[in-house]
């Protein structure tokens, strides 16, 4: 339930119900299917059936000659356009060609290779199906393990050990470290392929514009200005001549951090047709061909001593990168070597990637982009290293945490965590599940013969992307703030949120800032034409980063504010607090109103100051920040059908200081909902072919209301000392933190039959089989 | 997302309908929810729609001699709130408030539903524990058949070209009778992996009529008699429960997919056959 | 091949002449103008496109506009009379039952159902009752919580 604000309240830190939300509760926003413009086509892509195939001849007669049909067009008609890039670049990276249009050979199922547009869309749906298209199949290679095998079908011809490429890392003395350990644990660990499955599928408007030789596209994205510099690049525009739009975006979770083909292709087809063209894609091609997350193979190797301090750490990491690289496919299992160490004091790793082509979309950022598959990876270790030495779960957490006196601690794998207090959430949540009390439960629940589960994971999680230096495309993020002369506060954001409320808790910020209402401030985002250039929303950076920008932004301006406070009142001395400069010697005061007004009526100028009021700020982060924090689950399974029951559900997340309570919640309850889904339901599962199985919400099982249980959340509040405003992040914490407390639960019921590992999702039938081998895999 | 194109007539007399089925390429519209899917994925691409939602002779729920007659439009969200229904054969309430989800039995029909013969759909399993039956009819005759007989293959029934469900015909239940559906649901679409319904009767202490009615585990929903001859004339212990439900897989030709193999599906149907049992047993007068 | 269909739709009665296969959703969208119920599945599974036909919480990508001549249709945009939110609305706002928004007009209008047919509903029946509604934001907590808060008010 949110607060009702009294105006002298302080609006940081209270719940506030999201000034977003009026036009989404009345139906009133707009989506990119939502606009409507005179002349408006409508597209329809053909795509491959196949896995792989050579296209032997595509006929498109008769898709031509369907009454209302306006264009069809092929590969080779698009030969001009740029390739899809790859954002991230690593030494010996091998990078296929990627063209917006297949031309003679199709990698995975779903693989455009004709658009066609029409006058409206049932027509070109139709027309569609008119396409012909004369395919010869190939050989396929879907898991990426047989893939690497000798023998394995080439994804792409020209590199038949469908290697992209090997990465290693390394930190401290690993040999060393497991020389002297007394005890090594190993486990193969997978974290399986996920459909993002944002609510609101990929859509594109794009118009072209003759006279100006400009083009504006209107895209579902997180990344607006990136979108428009690839683009203008990919379609031989002048950069300051493409204007990118985002207007409503529902849902991105990462899948719309890209640079996809179809938005290049409609940039094309608008300027071939010279009308607005708009393509909506289907959910079918949401699950086929938006790019997919995880996708590991994991082998871990933890060294330890008797005690449980932990010494080394070795992960060989296999990562299915599907056919292509998209924007940052590469990118993402590097993340999750930075992260291999959780938060755990161990400076002695080692690391192995091997990044391997599969006849697949490609995989690449989704909620915790390499975060969740590293805490999953050192979560299940730690449990497995705590049942070979019959520890507690939770002690031997409490063995290993870096110290709260070693910030900033330098990890082995090169970065530097900023501020924590990781027992602190641990002992909050055992507190809240009555620890003690429910390991006494399950004592004599295992002597009923039930199989209660209790599982920990205390997650250390890396935000606020990022330092420039570390990031593929620059990590800093802009703000411009403009006082109106009417003293109303305008704020442009570079960042593009997506429904995580920046309208709200930005407005919070400004508004406590320069002490006006929160109804004061109008938070804008999403337009080029409009906003300066920025960087978008991803990787938990928006308050983080672009927050910090707005905050120094509004820094300068006050400033400038106390000069003109400081002329009107005619005084040397003032200062500017609660929206009004005040003379400190005589206590009066003028309003941030009346200054505004005077800045832009420009009668009289304070000495060496420009008219108006407006400031833009481009804040480089000097660090990221590591949120941190513990899930305890409590599960139950049916012995006789292998059914889990999720009994109960703590978070306690410490995301730095939190803005808005509310928001916050929400952000931990959709990101534990998505954990539970990959730790129970979901998986994006292909046969031999590259055909997907799970191709629509039929098979392909989203969390609903009616799955899940009631989640506890409780916070602890430890600042970062990286920006301004103490905040860490903490869109992405319920997901990384979820999983392996699931998975760490049911092993834990299941421990008595030997149980020590389970891959997810943890389906009723793999954990019935469990059951019945006696805990035999 | 994207049906092809057909024509369309929803006429408000039954005799209209049956008189436009003559057309090999006509299907029959009722509550949409199996055919309009099909349709968008162009699974389905009939010539012709006949929309019989408007008639207002095919939804009913009336007593008579004994049963109920359910005419072949009336919703799902009708059944399971159908005063007479839950009073008179609370198990088919109960199987309709497991079908889909709340859009789906607002709009789904019971007549739809049979005629589209889904081997995962709900309702199957109960009518064939109930022994209901079918009311046909086409523009020239009527007939009523064994629900039993009514189902023959997957998504195939025993409509002839041009004949409709009318109505379904089920018995009152004797108040002493105990009913239960259960179901195992498939995450994702929320159809039945497995579902099972039971009715049991006792008469001095013993099982003197058992029903078992299965869905989602083959081809074809099915009355699993086995289970009902093991149970009658015994008093119903846990045991001979088990050992009775134990017997609802044998000679199964089970489905398999990605949401159960063969095996698994034999085993819940077993489980859940013991579950459906002891539940019904538990609500005999 | 096409139909003419007069209906009601948010208290104002239009016709229309249609293809037989348009769907209700693509008819109320791109014809009548109503944006507020969206399209996210193809498999009627997600409930974005719901909105209520003479009184019911339907799926309208998965009824043809044709299905619906003479009849009477609500969308989210017919909840707000002269201004002043629908209690529903007004408690998914208090709530944070929403976060991209775009699942939130078809999950008004079955939450609007819920409690018309079940003034004080327990969680477990909330959580039945949403089952044909598909959020990937929320985590359907506040989503609940909204339903509850709404039922309280009524």
């Amino acid at each position: 339930m949110a607060t009702t604000i009294t105006k002298s309240d302080t609006l940081v830190g209270k719940r506030i119900r999201r000034r977003e939300d009026p036009r989404l509760i009345t139906g009133t926003a707009t989506y990119v299917d939502d606009i409507q413009m005179p002349g408006m086509h409508h597209a329809v892509i053909v795509r491959s059936p196949h896995g792989a195939a050579r296209i032997k001849r595509i006929n498109i007669k008769k898709a031509q000659e369907l009454p209302g049909v306006a264009a069809v067009f092929i590969g080779k008609d698009t030969e001009k356009v740029g390739p899809v890039p790859c954002g991230a670049s690593l030494p010996g990276l091998r990078v296929p060609h990627h063209h917006i249009l297949a031309i003679d050979r199709v990698y995975f199922v779903g693989h455009p290779v004709a658009v066609v547009v029409a006058t409206d869309r049932y027509i070109a749906r139709d027309a569609a199906d008119l396409v012909e298209v004369d395919w010869e199949p190939l050989p396929t290679v879907t898991d990426p393990e047989k893939a690497l095998a000798p023998g394995a079908a080439a994804v792409h011809p020209e590199w038949p050990d469908n290697t992209a490429f090997t990465y290693h890392q390394e930190g401290g003395d690993v040999d060393k470290a497991f020389a002297q350990a007394d005890v090594v644990v190993k486990q193969r660990i997978t974290s399986q392929r996920l459909i993002p499955s944002a609510m609101e599928t990929r859509g594109v408007v794009a118009e072209w514009h003759t006279g100006d030789r400009a083009l504006t596209l209107h895209s579902s994205t997180q990344i607006p200005h990136l979108l428009r510099t690839i683009l203008a690049q990919m379609l031989g525009l002048e950069e300051n001549r493409l204007r990118v739009v985002t207007p409503e975006v529902g849902g991105g979770f990462g899948s719309k951090l890209n640079v996809y083909a179809e938005e290049a292709l409609m940039g094309f087809v608008a300027m071939k047709i010279g009308k607005p063209i708009k393509w909506i894609e289907s959910r079918r091609e949401n699950f086929t061909c938006t790019i997919q997350g995880r996708g590991h193979v994991d082998y871990y190797e933890v060294a330890a001593k008797r005690d449980g301090t932990i010494l080394g750490i070795k992960l060989k990491l296999i990562q299915d990168l599907g056919a292509y690289h998209q924007l940052l496919t590469p990118a993402i299992p590097t993340l999750s070597v930075l992260m291999m160490p959780g938060i755990y004091n161990c400076q002695n790793i080692r690391a192995d990637i091997v990044g391997v082509f599969t006849n697949a979309v490609p995989t690449d950022a989704y909620r915790g982009a390499g975060r969740p598959e590293a805490t999953h990876g050192i979560e299940r270790m730690v449990d497995i290293l705590a049942a070979e030495l019959k520890m507690d779960p939770a002690d031997i957490r409490f063995k290993n945490f870096v110290s709260n006196d070693a910030f900033p601690y330098a990890t082995a794998t090169g970065l530097t965590y900023d501020s924590g207090n990781y027992a602190a959430p641990l002992v909050k949540a055992m507190d809240m599940v009555s620890y003690k009390k429910l390991r006494q439960e399950q004592a004599q629940a295992r002597t009923d013969g039930r199989f209660l589960g209790i599982g920990i994971s205390t997650y250390g999680e890396i935000c606020a992307l990022g330092p420039s230096p570390a990031t593929p495309a620059g990590g800093w993020e802009s703000a411009t703030v403009k006082i109106e002369p009417s003293g109303k506060v305008t704020v442009m954001t570079g960042a593009s949120p997506h429904g995580q409320g920046e309208e709200t808790t930005f407005a919070q910020i400004a508004a406590d800032e320069l002490g006006v209402g929160i109804d004061d401030v109008l938070v804008v985002h999403g337009d080029t034409a409009i906003v300066q250039y920025g960087i978008g929303t991803f990787g938990s950076r928006a308050t983080a980063v672009g927050g910090a920008a707005m905050y120094y932004a509004i820094q300068e301006l006050k400033e400038k504010i106390k000069k003109y406070g400081a002329m009107l009142l005619e005084s040397d001395n003032v200062s500017f607090a609660n929206g009004a400069c005040v003379d400190n010697k005589t206590g009066k005061s003028v309003p941030l109103a009346q200054i505004a007004a005077a800045s832009y009526r420009a009668m009289k100028l304070p000495p060496n100051t420009e008219p108006g009021l407006v400031a833009t700020y481009f804040w480089e982060p000097p660090n990221f920040t590591f949120p941190f924090g513990a899930h305890i689950v409590v599960t139950e399974v049916d012995r006789e059908t292998g059914a889990i029951a999720l009994k109960r559900y703590v978070a306690v997340d410490d995301c730095g200081k939190i803005i808005n309570p509310l928001i916050v919640d929400g952000q931990v309850h959709g990101g534990v909902v998505q954990g539970l889904g990959q730790a129970l339901w979901e998986q994006a599962v292909y046969d031999d072919t590259g055909q997907l199985i799970t191709g629509e919400f039929m098979d392909y099982a989203l969390p609903k209301a009616s799955n899940i249980p009631w989640l506890e959340t409780g916070h602890t509040e430890t600042p970062s000392p990286v920006n301004p405003l103490g905040v860490k992040g903490v869109g992405e914490a319920g997901t990384i933190g979820c999983s392996p407390a699931v998975v760490n639960s049911v092993v834990d019921a299941l421990s008595p039959l030997g149980v020590r590992h389970i891959d997810m999702p943890m389906t009723p039938e793999k954990i019935w089989n469990l059951v019945q081998a006696g805990g035999k895999a | 997302m994207i049906a092809e194109n057909f024509e369309y007539s929803a006429p408000t007399k039954l005799d209209d309908a049956l008189r436009q089925l003559s057309n090999e390429d006509t299907k029959v519209l009722a509550g949409g929810m199996s055919l309009i899917p099909l349709m968008k994925l162009r699974l389905a691409a009939p010539g012709q729609l006949v929309d019989i939602g408007r008639i207002a002779d095919l939804n009913f729920i009336h007593e008579e001699g004994g049963t109920l007659r359910i005419g072949a439009t009336t919703t799902h969200y009708q059944v399971e709130n159908s005063p007479l229904v839950r009073s008179r054969c609370p198990l088919l309430a109960e199987a309709a408030s497991h079908i889909g989800d709340l859009q789906v039995r607002n709009m789904g029909t019971i007549g739809g539903s049979i005629a589209h013969a889904d081997p995962a759909a709900d309702y199957p399993a109960s009518l064939l524990a109930l022994e209901a039956r079918v009311a046909l009819v086409t523009a020239k005759s009527k007939r009523e058949i064994p629900i039993a007989d009514f189902f023959v293959d997957t998504f195939t029934t025993a409509l002839e070209p041009g004949e409709i469900v009318h109505a379904v015909v089920v018995p009152v239940e004797d108040q002493s009778t105990g009913t239960s559906y259960q179901k195992v649901l498939q995450p994702a679409s929320g159809f039945a992996i497995v579902g099972v319904a039971a009715r049991i009767r006792k008469s001095g202490g013993k099982i003197a009529m058992a029903r078992v009615g299965v869905t989602g585990l083959s081809g074809k929903p099915f009355r699993a008699t086995q289970v009902e001859k093991a149970l009658e004339g015994a008093a119903g212990s846990p045991s001979e429960i088990q050992k009775a439900a134990a017997l609802v897989s044998d000679g199964v030709d089970a489905n398999s997919d990605l949401h159960a193999s063969a095996d698994y599906r034999k085993h819940l149907a077993r489980v859940y056959t013991m579950r459906a049992l002891a539940i019904a047993l538990s609500r005999t007068a | 091949m096409t139909q003419t269909i007069t209906l009601t739709i948010n208290g104002k009665k239009r016709s229309d002449t249609v293809e037989p296969r348009m769907l209700l959703i693509h008819y109320l969208r791109e014809v009548a103008g109503l944006t507020g119920p969206h399209i996210a599945c193809e498999t009627s599974l997600c409930g974005a496109c719901t909105v209520h036909v003479d009184g019911k919480a339907i799926k309208s990508c998965s009824m043809f506009a044709v299905q619906a001549d003479g009849r009477n249709v609500l969308t989210i945009e017919g909840l707000a009379a002269d201004g002043k939110l629908d209690p529903m609305q007004e408690a998914f706002w208090n709530e944070h039952a929403l976060q991209c928004g775009f699942c939130t007009p078809g999950m008004i209008m079955t939450a609007k159902q819920i409690v018309e047919r079940n003034p004080k509903p327990t969680e477990e029946e909330i959580r039945h009752g949403l089952e044909g509604n598909l959020c990937r934001c929320t985590g359907y907590q506040h989503i609940v919580n909204a339903v509850k808060a709404a039922a309280a008010k009524a």
